[in-house]
């Protein structure tokens, strides 16, 4: 269970972050922004090594004690970027894969949405509801 | 399978609503009408760039991406694989197609020429927001010598 989604534009803009607990969310919002730099050593060392790993999950980021940090990127260059708890060990790593392809398949139903402007904020409530099945009920 | 005219005869009908109010709107309005289509073109390209290549690894290169307009896109959208890709290395791609399928029920040769930039405009925008989605700004134009193949030409704009 996440305790912070967000997602990143191409240009490294926030298009849409929501977490958990209110009282500490700009604390979030900082791990977000720090985990970009990780986000953007990794995406230039797939471009330049000749590996055939050219995934789009880009696994565990950088852990922190309380935190782990989780990065996807996908072909248009949007970041997902997911904070879970370091206390909740059950998540095994095919679990994060597959919250970040519902994420992505939300993402894509938010861009073939007319009314949608790509580069605008997300607000849709679908893509609401579904994040908000992914994040732990605090209180 | 009747999906695919579904596509054509909306296209046609699009068109053709575009032109019915004025047929010889002068160039200021032609242009108009063509960067209206343009632009809806520009859109869907944008959602389908974000939804085909949702399975797929990670595009490498600028040539990947456009391998992926000419299979994928064009399979997608016209069940159909574009015939030639040829590129100058240098940031420009010509894009051809002998049967593309929005001008095969039209004619066979060059009757029409004149009409068949309207129904490629669509097509432009759909490369271009393909393209943009996927990272690449760029500027598609095309051409027809004899109905129905057709050229699109990709110039890749740098920055």
């Amino acid at each position: 269970m996440a305790v912070c989604v967000a997602v990143i534009a191409k240009e490294n803009y926030p298009l849409y972050i929501r977490s958990t607990l209110t009282e500490n969310e700009l604390k979030f919002h900082y791990m977000v922004h720090t985990s970009l730099d990780v986000v953007d050593e990794k995406i230039s060392a797939m471009g330049k090594a000749l590996v055939d790993q050219r995934e789009l999950y880009l696994g565990l980021l950088y852990p922190t004690e309380d935190y782990k940090v989780y990065g996807y990127v996908t072909n248009s260059k949007v970041k997902f970027v997911m904070v879970v708890d370091s206390s909740n060990t059950a998540l095994r790593d095919n679990e994060i894969r597959s919250m970040f392809r519902k994420l992505h398949n939300s993402y894509t139903d938010v861009m073939c949405n007319p009314f949608y402007n790509p580069g605008d904020r997300i607000q849709s409530r679908a893509f609401d509801n579904m994040v908000t099945s992914m994040m732990i009920q605090v209180c | 399978m009747a999906d695919t005219v579904l596509f054509e005869f909306l296209h046609t009908e699009m068109v053709a609503e575009l032109w019915a109010h004025d047929p010889d709107p002068g160039p200021g309005g032609q242009n108009m009408n063509l960067s209206v289509l343009e632009s809806m073109g520009f859109r869907v390209g944008q959602a389908l760039g974000e939804r085909l290549p949702r399975e797929m690894l990670a595009f490498r290169e600028e040539l990947d991406v456009l391998k992926f307009l000419c299979k994928d896109l064009w399979l997608a959208a016209f069940q159909k694989q574009m015939d030639s890709l040829r590129t100058n290395h240098q940031g420009t791609y010509v894009l051809q197609d002998n049967s593309f399928p929005l001008l095969l029920p039209m004619a066979a040769g060059l009757q029409y020429l004149e009409e068949a930039p309207k129904f490629l405009a669509f097509t432009c925008g759909l490369l271009r927001g393909a393209l943009c989605t996927l990272g690449i700004e760029s500027m598609v134009t095309a051409s027809v010598a004899a109905l129905p193949g057709c050229k699109f030409q990709v110039v890749i704009q740098n920055s």
